[in-house]
């Protein structure tokens, strides 16, 4: 583990001091020409530097996206500085960097609005606080939108419902667009277009990881249970985040939807185009590629003649499917309008659990206390059932289906008021390692007490981000990466599929014997 | 006509028309601009009359800022309903005794809590001020308009104490001013300085109101993140240049 100085965490939570610049220093790799020019995005000669004309470009753009996105031009006006969300950010409670409170952080491009589209910024800037557009401007907003995960908790509390994460989105697109892209998103969409999902997983290499994970489950339980690929006709269409088919814990939870879609008794499959439930489309702030990445989920279901989709766990992806691939996608008149489309995994899981279909032994996670983690997309953008705020009550329910033993964390830390794992966003990478494990104090914090509290030894999460940040980010909290687990992967270790019990009995019986 | 007079005559109505020209061209201006994505934040109402729930429990109690930040909404919910208030009781010196709700004004009640609003008001915006002195947050993102605007409204709560309390106006020669204006009448106004400093200040509030954040009021109830109802599996949500990009390429058909 590299050397980074780690939070502290507390008994309670403690709202920092503000420290001026103390995160200006961290900024993502700007993408290089070669991954621009992938997205159709214009670069200057040098990587980093802004292309020519970059300023009245910039403004343009603005005006552009204040003219089609009402978010955006309210929220530009509607601000007091009231202060409700100053302390919201988990990225200020662990950097305590005062440009990463919300507000600080939404006046990075504010005050330029100011001082070109509003009469009191034009002739008193220094009065409200507005500014000339400069490249110092520009780099300092490269820099701080990029340590906002857009996970939308100050947006709970802005008594105007102002949405920092909407403005990161459009001061990201416009950065992209004078030569400023991000690296990490710039290099992984041109992937999902050309191989069809984020790790550049192609067909045959895809094939042969779901083939062994068949054999894996074979050889663990005695039962055949199918990870069908493309297969035409089939009744589901599972979309899932490609982390789930090689990363720890993810697969542990693909598993699981292969054994409640074979237990269920239903035909699927995944897509080798569409094998990729993720859209950074979301994160980069732009519709149209957002929307390409949507369409070919649209392409796949045609293709494959299937009459549900639904997505595995995921959270900013199952913010793009439950809100926005009806509109980037749609109309979904040739799929079956009985079934929620899309849907989410857990609605099925729930849904075969409530009717009594699966076979359940819950004292196989005996050996787990659990706590669950509500992802941010998943919490304060979305649904996951028919009732406002089921998008909370349906993990938990299938939790507790599965496991005996579960706590949730301290309630200022869950449901709508949940922390960001500190990945999020388009920011689980690399180069923004030391913002990553700050930004993961305040749920590290929530975590810790659960478990000197409850006795909580494992983490649930739905969401490929926050495992794969989590896994990252425990062992720098003095906790192990595998103490984060999947949802499904609870379901997985308890579920007894058909078949299964005989080969149990049968080895059983060879241990008495022996 | 006294020269005083006929300043603040063109001084009303200017401002009159700055304020409601400026907000209505931001209302329309806020209802032209599409929201082209369902962003509402969740849990959110899955009908129209659950969102209009969602909004009046926000304009009338603050509800987001209470969750968020304890003094903010006691200091912030008494200063605006301290104006509640204040306005309701100015309204006496707008409409005639004709008017059939002229009795629901002109009572001991909402003439005495629209004192008693005067003192609470300062109390609800020295607390902002505070706030914005003290906590080393706040005061990092305040900017010079953020002071002034609580001193301006300060001032006018201070000068309307006054004139109750201090230094009593012609108040029967004020309403004829004021109904004059309604009438294109043009009645002389008291030249008390306290009254004029009042007046002043109100009148450049309300210049201001559409070029700062004062927007917030109507702005509220633009917010997508708030209006919109949570139904996007159930009810296609398209923008018009979303199904511009859509008929270009055909890829949704």
């Amino acid at each position: 583990m590299a050397d980074y100085d780690i939070p502290e965490t507390h008994e309670f939570p403690i709202i920092p001091s503000i420290m001026e610049g103390s995160m200006a220093h961290s900024s993502p790799f700007v993408a290089g020409k070669e991954f621009q020019d992938d997205m159709g995005f214009p670069s200057a000669e040098e990587t980093g530097e802004l292309i020519e004309g970059w300023k009245e470009k910039f403004l343009e753009l603005l005006q552009d996206k204040l003219g089609k996105y009402r978010s955006l031009q309210v929220f530009m006006d509607t601000c007091v500085k009231c202060g409700a969300c100053t302390d919201k950010c988990h990225y200020f409670i662990g950097t305590a960097d005062p440009k990463n409170m919300p507000v600080a952080r939404q006046d990075l491009l504010r005050k330029v609005y100011r001082r070109y589209f509003t009469f009191a910024g034009k002739y008193f800037p220094k009065l409200v606080g507005a500014v000339d557009l400069t490249e110092d401007v520009v780099k300092e907003m490269y820099s701080y939108y990029h340590q906002c995960s857009e996970c939308r908790r100050c947006a709970v509390f802005c008594p105007f419902g102002i949405d920092t994460a909407e403005v990161t989105m459009a001061a990201r697109d416009i950065l992209a667009m004078i030569g400023m892209g991000q690296k990490y998103s710039n290099q992984i969409i041109p992937k999902v277009f050309k191989i069809g999902n984020n790790l550049g997983l192609p067909e045959p290499a895809l094939a042969d990881t779901l083939e062994g994970l068949e054999e894996e489950i074979e050889d663990d339980i005695g039962v055949k249970v199918r990870f069908p690929l493309d297969e035409k006709g089939a009744d589901i269409l599972l979309v899932t985040p490609s982390a789930d088919f090689f990363a720890e814990p993810h697969v542990d939870g693909l598993m699981g939807y292969a054994k409640v879609f074979h237990a269920a008794g239903v035909s699927w499959t995944l897509s080798s185009k569409a094998s990729e439930a993720a859209n950074f489309g979301l994160f980069i702030g732009n519709y149209e590629s957002m929307r390409q990445i949507s369409l070919r989920i649209r392409d796949e279901a045609k293709r494959l003649g299937v009459k549900r989709i639904i997505f595995g766990e995921c959270g900013h992806a199952w913010r793009v499917a439950y809100n926005h691939l009806n509109t980037l996608a749609g109309p979904w008149d040739f799929l079956d309008q009985n079934y929620p489309i899309p849907q989410h995994i857990l609605e099925f899981t729930k849904d075969c659990l409530d009717r009594g279909i699966l076979n359940i032994d819950k004292s196989e996670n005996d050996w787990m206390t659990l706590t669950f983690h509500d992802s941010c997309n998943i919490a304060r953008a979305s649904r996951i059932g028919e009732d406002p705020g089921s998008q909370f009550t349906t993990p938990r329910q299938v939790i507790q289906a599965v496991c005996n033993n579960y706590y949730d964390m301290a309630p200022e830390t869950i449901h709508d008021q949940t922390f960001c794992c500190g990945g999020g966003g388009g920011l689980l990478t690399d180069d923004l390692m030391e913002l990553r494990i700050k930004g993961a104090q305040p749920r590290m914090e929530a975590l810790k007490n659960s478990i000197a509290e409850k006795g909580v030894t494992h983490m649930a999460a739905i969401c490929a981000i926050c495992k794969s940040q989590f896994t990252k980010v425990l062992p720098y909290y003095g906790m192990t990466m595998d103490q984060i687990v999947s949802v499904h992967q609870l379901v997985s270790n308890a579920i007894i599929l058909d078949g299964q019990g005989e080969e149990a009995e049968e080895s059983d019986d060879a241990e008495e014997t022996a | 006509m006294t020269v005083l007079s006929i300043i603040y005559v063109v001084l009303f109505y200017v401002a009159i028309i700055v304020l409601f020209g400026g907000i209505a061209n931001k209302i329309m201006l806020y209802k032209r601009v599409p929201a082209p994505l369902k962003i509402p934040v969740t849990p959110a109402p899955l009908t129209t009359g659950g969102v209009v729930y969602r909004l009046f429990y926000e304009v009338v109690f603050f509800n987001s800022l209470f969750r968020g930040n304890k003094w903010t909404w006691i200091f912030g919910w008494i200063f605006h309903l301290s104006l509640l208030l204040a306005f309701f009781r100015h309204l006496r010196y707008l409409i005639s005794p004709d008017v059939f709700f002229w009795p629901l004004i002109n009572n001991m009640v909402v003439q005495s809590f629209g004192h008693y609003a005067g003192f609470t008001m300062l109390i609800g915006l020295a607390g902002l001020f505070a706030r914005r002195i003290l906590v080393d947050r706040v005061r990092y993102i305040s900017s010079a308009s953020d002071y002034l605007m609580l001193l301006l409204i300060m001032g006018i709560a201070g000068s309307g104490l006054m004139i109750v309390y201090a230094s009593h106006t012609d108040i029967i020669q004020l309403k004829a001013f004021i109904m004059g204006l309604f009438l294109f009448d043009p009645q002389n106004l008291p030249a008390d300085p306290i009254l004029l400093a009042h007046i002043t200040m109100v009148l450049f509030l309300a210049v201001i109101f559409p070029v700062s954040k004062l927007l917030h009021a109507p702005g509220l109830f633009f917010a997508p993140t708030r209006n919109q109802i949570d139904n996007p599996r159930e009810k296609r949500h398209l923008s018009e240049w979303g199904a511009a990009i859509e008929a270009e390429d055909g890829r949704n058909n």
